[in-house]
């Protein structure tokens, strides 16, 4: 299997990854190998297998809605790169930039 | 008396009760330890002596009004990505660099609980991807046992404090053997619970469905003390099961005629196999036969299949997990981005570390669309079927023992740019994890260069008081437990 730099690309960009060229041509070589390797997946026959999400059978986990003590504002802002009036800062959204 | 740091916990913890020996001169002994062998083996990132004398002199208080819990005043360490509050947290990644924790992971809460001193935070792969503590932002974790070679990951660190005596005990993580294998690589004791026996609430998530916090100990007695005071229920995980907790500590001396162990036909057939490997693993095996325990052949026929499986579904976890680096509630932030997409894509690349960068990559791809059915559906039916053959073995035998890793411990950067065969490194330890069930290392003899190997046991979901169980009568039988690295030319 090959994977274009293009691919490598679109899926760094899905990912949030900015990528140098060096890098594309590392990862598309080394993502081929490793996909051609999970490849032999399509040797097992699956039809009609439940996939498994969890290892353990649990039904869904419920608590009663009551209140509770959480974090308090400041701690959790203590970590941000750039907060301001209690809440996190980053950059520009929408509009130009300039 | 060995040295104070020597010990275990057991003996540390009987001595204490007696007032033999004091919290404080224990951890100052072990703080020394650090001081000597760390700058050679870098297990620690972050250790906090003066916070971990506090803890000990509180501990040395308790014990003096009679209050004593499981672990008072026994020095631990934490794998560096089990969240300790206002003790930095990395994940060994320069994305978190900086990150101090506002809280407590639900385990520290209960190290606490049961009196632990908390020393320090141990190396690791970054954020869990690897099996060699070679993918450090902190530089690579060092064997004991020869210090040119990889201590095996992604709990590195963990298992080098405990086999230098950097601690007594420590805590790691476990998703595709990462306890296991670095246990088995440095000669100590390492079990990944059953998925859902110990809450994940603060450990730092690499792939949900895969992820176990896990003890590290100098032997399986220490290993089933820590198990106790670790695991249960937590409503904050809600993967974690509700299920009483037994004494995992209550096995004896025992003879084990009454258990069947199953050796998995397709382990044998398995390439790459170490002959060293083999040899030991045979020797282990009649001891068990020799303790009374019936020894049968079983099947796991997906086997070849688990590391493709496993390679699919962890990065396609992770890269979902990892989506929340984003340079904008904690961590680091790229400052010479003027938009935010753009600060995304520059934070994430300088933060994180090529490996773990392709595994986004190839979790990404994997979860993309017009991929999903034939990537992660088909890998998570494949995994159905390796629990299947869990279940099936199950039925034949009470425990299945197999080798934990194909070699002893390979040299640093061996496998550098081959990121595909340290994969396939993980081949007996993977399937653990895709089927939820617990598995055990125990030291099972060395190698002709004097590397440590690694018996694996596993059983049944829930079923750790039997491993440990056949664990504590197979040291007993014999001597690998009480070999210890020579440490004298490490500084």
């Amino acid at each position: 299997m090959k994977i274009s730099t293009d691919e490598v690309l679109h899926v760094a960009q899905l990912a949030r990854l900015k990528l140098d060229d060096e890098a594309v041509g590392k990862f598309s070589g080394q993502v081929a190998d490793i996909l051609d390797y999970v490849e032999t997946l399509n040797q097992v026959d699956t039809t009609g297998i439940t996939p498994t999400s969890h290892a353990i059978s649990l039904t869904n986990a419920l608590r009663d809605d009551k209140p509770a003590v959480h974090l308090d504002r400041e701690d959790v802002l203590a970590n941000a790169p750039e907060k301001g009036e209690g809440a996190f800062i980053v950059p520009r959204i929408i509009g130009d930039p300039s | 008396m060995n040295k104070l740091h020597e010990m275990t916990i057991h003996q540390a913890r009987t001595l204490l009760e007696k007032k033999e020996i004091s919290s404080e001169d224990l951890t100052r002994s072990v703080l020394a330890q650090i001081d000597r062998v760390n700058p050679g083996l870098n297990a620690y990132i972050t250790v906090s002596g003066d916070d971990a004398m506090a803890q000990a002199r509180q501990a040395d208080q308790a014990i003096s009004r009679g209050e004593t819990a499981p672990l008072t005043g026994i020095p631990l360490a934490i794998k560096d990505l089990i969240c300790t509050k206002g003790v930095r947290t990395t994940c060994g990644s320069k994305i978190l660099e900086n990150f101090i924790p506002p809280y407590d992971a639900a385990v520290i809460k209960k190290l606490r609980q049961a009196g632990a001193v908390v020393v320090g935070k141990l190396n690791m792969d970054e954020f869990a991807m690897g099996s060699s503590t070679e993918h450090s932002a902190f530089g690579p974790t060092r064997n004991p046992w020869d210090p040119t070679r990889i201590p095996g990951g992604s709990s590195g660190g963990s298992a080098v404090a405990v086999a230098a005596d950097m601690c007594l005990g420590a805590l790691g993580s476990d998703t595709g053997g990462s306890i296991r294998q670095p246990a088995a690589h440095c000669g100590v004791v390492g079990l990944k619970p059953t998925y859902g026996r110990v809450s994940r609430f603060g450990l730092v998530a690499f792939a949900s469905s895969l992820d176990q916090i896990g003890p590290l100990a100098k032997n399986v007695t220490d290993c089933a003390l820590l198990l106790n005071a670790v695991a249960g229920y937590d409503p904050a995980d809600s993967t974690s099961v509700p299920r009483s907790v037994p004494d995992y500590a209550g096995f004896s001396s025992s003879d084990l005629k009454d258990l069947t162990i199953g050796i998995p036909r397709e382990y044998q057939s398995t390439g790459g196999m170490d002959p060293d490997v083999s040899r030991a693993m045979t020797e282990a095996v009649r001891k068990i036969e020799d303790l009374g325990a019936s020894v049968v052949s079983v099947s796991l026929p997906h086997t070849a299949y688990a590391v493709a499986a496993y390679y699919v579904i962890a990065p396609s976890e992770a890269s979902s997990n990892l989506a929340r680096y984003d340079g904008v509630k904690y961590g680091r932030r790229d400052t010479d981005a003027e938009t935010l997409i753009d600060m995304y894509r520059q934070t994430r690349a300088k933060g994180f570390g090529p490996e773990v960068q392709r595994r986004i990559i190839i979790g990404t791809y994997a979860l993309s669309a017009g991929y999903y059915d034939a990537y992660y559906g088909k890998a998570s039916q494949v995994r159905t079927l390796i629990t299947d053959d869990f279940r099936k073995a199950f039925e034949r035998c009470d425990v299945i023992a197999s080798p934990v890793t194909p070699t002893p411990a390979w040299k640093i950067g061996e496998m550098a740019d081959d990121p595909l065969s340290m994969y396939l490194s993980d081949i007996f330890t993977l399937s653990a994890n895709l089927a939820g069930v617990p598995g055990l290392s125990v030291p099972c003899g060395f190698s002709r260069d004097g590397l440590p190997i690694g018996l694996q046991l596993m059983g049944p979901h829930f079923a750790e008081d039997t491993l440990l169980k056949v664990a504590y009568n197979f040291e007993q039988a014999t001597d690998f437990h009480t070999k210890k690295p020579n440490l004298k030319d490490i500084s």
